[in-house]
């Protein structure tokens, strides 16, 4: 069996994780065996059901109140004690910084083999090999993994997921949930909110210095805003407080992989390039036509962010 | 008090990346290796501390004798001793493995290390070793401070921030702002080479094996559009591209 661990987002399974469940289910059939996908906090069991439609047999849903907010510890011991109770082998989830902290702590319990950052489904003509992304995405490397309990983090974009109209059975699990683990106190949680999550986001619109000041930013986050698009910066961008840390993109900020990436006026430094080279489509929009992104890039424009960025929000808003 | 902090020794941020070997191993010719740069700032915070309210620190290095030159480096930065496994750092587990063994003889408050390591940028080193020492464990950290046994935590999630306050031991994954990068000075270089290095083995085994690497496919040409015509790149991407 495959086990899945999902990430619930207001009480539905987070885009990424519905993605590593069809990952999950392509793994499962080159291994004959099924696929269980591990739900924590608090979800509506119809948006559970749906795992069925990425190829999950049933959902095992921990809905304890002490859940309720995501802790890595908690949810860690609830993934290791699931593994134990269901002889998984093969666990599977979508990275995130969040994950990370679970997988981490769960592959701590189990001994587990850890693998991030997969690209692809694994090879299995000789042990199990899958291909990582190393050096943030300047390099692949194809690691076989030996330890009898794996846990791959897999990247967005590994898989693009075909939907079935299966549904996933919902099956409520009461997991042994120590004190120890609920020490530590959260005092104040700031998220923005309304926002598109950026590490989930297909379309991401990224600014840099040539945007010239935090008073600049309206017509970046229009052109955002009209494609339905995450917004992120650049690392001097968000070391100048113009756009908070949490947008910084970059080989020290958050790695995208999104389907499409608009940056303005950043030059692409090879830091930068580093966080978004797994894009599918790379858009360059600078003055400097000297601009090494743009030896980087799909698509380039030559020109004044300012002049460009209306004109593409007047054309996406005109063929709506 | 005392800290532990974790280094890995990797190339630098703007090295290109090559493989020799029938692509079997890194092309570290030409290659500049520096501290972590996520175990610089975590380095850098605990040199901090120790500032303020006073502490040991000792910097531990699971990887070959080529780590030395980053080792000496953190000595110089202002740890007290440091510690090499010497052996390769393979994989998440075992390298935790290693961390883990050194850590449970060694009573320390505070086990500091980058997020990730900018190699293999798996981010699980921390939660790894946090379970295997049966202690809390928080990532990635971008604010830290310490007040008797009592940590303030500032942790960055999705889309924002939290604050917690959690009891030491911790073992803790940092990430900028929790420091500003530090630079040594010629005292702390000297001082550097007569500090304590000690090399011991690697307990355990690896759970995986690299058997080859290789690089993305080179880009196509970029397709440059008239900044005049700017709104033709939207019709390229829907019907070109097809990402729209």
């Amino acid at each position: 069996m495959i086990l899945i661990f999902t990430e619930i987002a207001d009480g539905a399974i987070k885009k990424s994780s519905l993605e590593a469940i069809y990952y999950g289910s392509k793994v499962a059939e080159m291994m004959d065996t099924t696929v269980t996908a591990l739900a924590i906090g608090n979800a509506d069991a119809a948006e559970l059901e749906k795992a069925g439609n990425f190829g999950a047999t049933n959902i095992l849903h921990a809905n304890d109140t002490k859940l309720t907010s995501p802790n890595s510890m908690a949810y860690a011991s609830v993934l290791a004690e699931t593994v134990k109770n269901t002889g998984a082998k093969v666990i599977i989830t979508a990275k995130s910084s969040f994950a990370d902290a679970v997988i981490a702590r769960a592959a701590g319990a189990l001994k587990a083999a850890v693998v991030g950052n997969v690209t692809e489904l694994p090879n299995m003509s000789n042990g199990f090999q899958v291909k990582v992304s190393i050096f943030t995405g300047k390099a692949f490397a194809d690691v076989k993994v030996n330890g009898d309990v794996k846990i791959l983090a897999i990247k967005k974009n590994a898989v693009a997921p075909i939907e079935n109209n299966n549904s996933a059975a919902v099956e409520n699990i009461s997991p042994s949930l120590y004190e120890n683990l609920f020490s530590a106190k959260v005092t104040e949680t700031i998220k923005a909110t309304g926002m598109i999550s950026l590490p989930e986001a297909d379309l991401v619109v990224s600014g840099g210095r040539g945007m010239k000041g935090p008073e600049n930013w309206q017509p970046l986050l229009d052109l955002a805003d009209a494609l339905g698009a995450a917004t992120a910066c650049s690392k001097p961008v968000s070391d100048l407080d113009w756009r908070p840390h949490h947008e910084h993109v970059g080989q020290t900020g958050v790695k995208v992989s999104p389907n499409l990436y608009i940056a303005c006026g950043i030059s692409g430094a090879i830091q930068h390039l580093a966080g978004v080279n797994s894009s599918k489509v790379l858009v360059v929009i600078n003055k400097d036509p000297e601009a090494p992104f743009f030896k980087a890039a799909d698509y380039g424009i030559v020109g004044d962010v300012f002049e460009i960025l209306p004109k593409l929000t007047k054309a996406i808003l005109a063929n709506k | 008090m005392k800290i532990l902090v974790c280094i890995s020794s990797v190339p630098d941020t703007t090295s290109k990346i090559s493989f020799t070997d029938g692509d079997t191993k890194l092309n570290k010719a030409g290659v500049t290796y520096i501290i972590g740069p996520y175990d610089d700032y975590a380095l850098a915070r605990a040199v901090e501390l120790k500032e303020q309210s006073g502490a040991t620190i000792t910097v531990l290095n699971v990887g070959g004798a080529d780590a030395e030159p980053q080792i000496r480096k953190a000595l110089a930065i202002g740890a007290d001793d440091a510690i090499r496994v010497d052996v390769e750092p393979t994989d998440s587990y075992f390298v935790a493995e290693q961390i883990a063994a050194v850590a449970k003889n060694g009573n320390y408050d505070l086990i500091l290390m980058g997020r990730e390591t900018s190699d293999y940028n798996s981010g699980v080193v921390h939660g790894i070793v946090g379970e295997m020492l049966g202690i809390s464990s928080f990532s990635p950290v971008m604010q830290l401070d310490i007040n008797g046994n009592e940590a303030s935590i500032t942790r960055e999630i999705e889309g924002g921030k939290e604050k917690l306050t959690a009891s030491l031991p911790l073992v803790l994954g940092c990430q900028e702002p929790i420091a500003e990068w530090k630079i040594p000075n010629m005292r702390g270089i000297m001082t550097a080479r007569t500090k304590p290095l000690k090399v011991i083995p690697a307990a355990g085994s690896a759970l995986t094996i690299t058997e080859k690497y290789s690089l993305p496919a080179p880009k196509g040409a970029c397709k440059m559009i008239p900044a005049e015509e700017a709104e033709k790149l939207i019709e390229l991407l829907k019907t070109e591209a097809k990402v729209l």
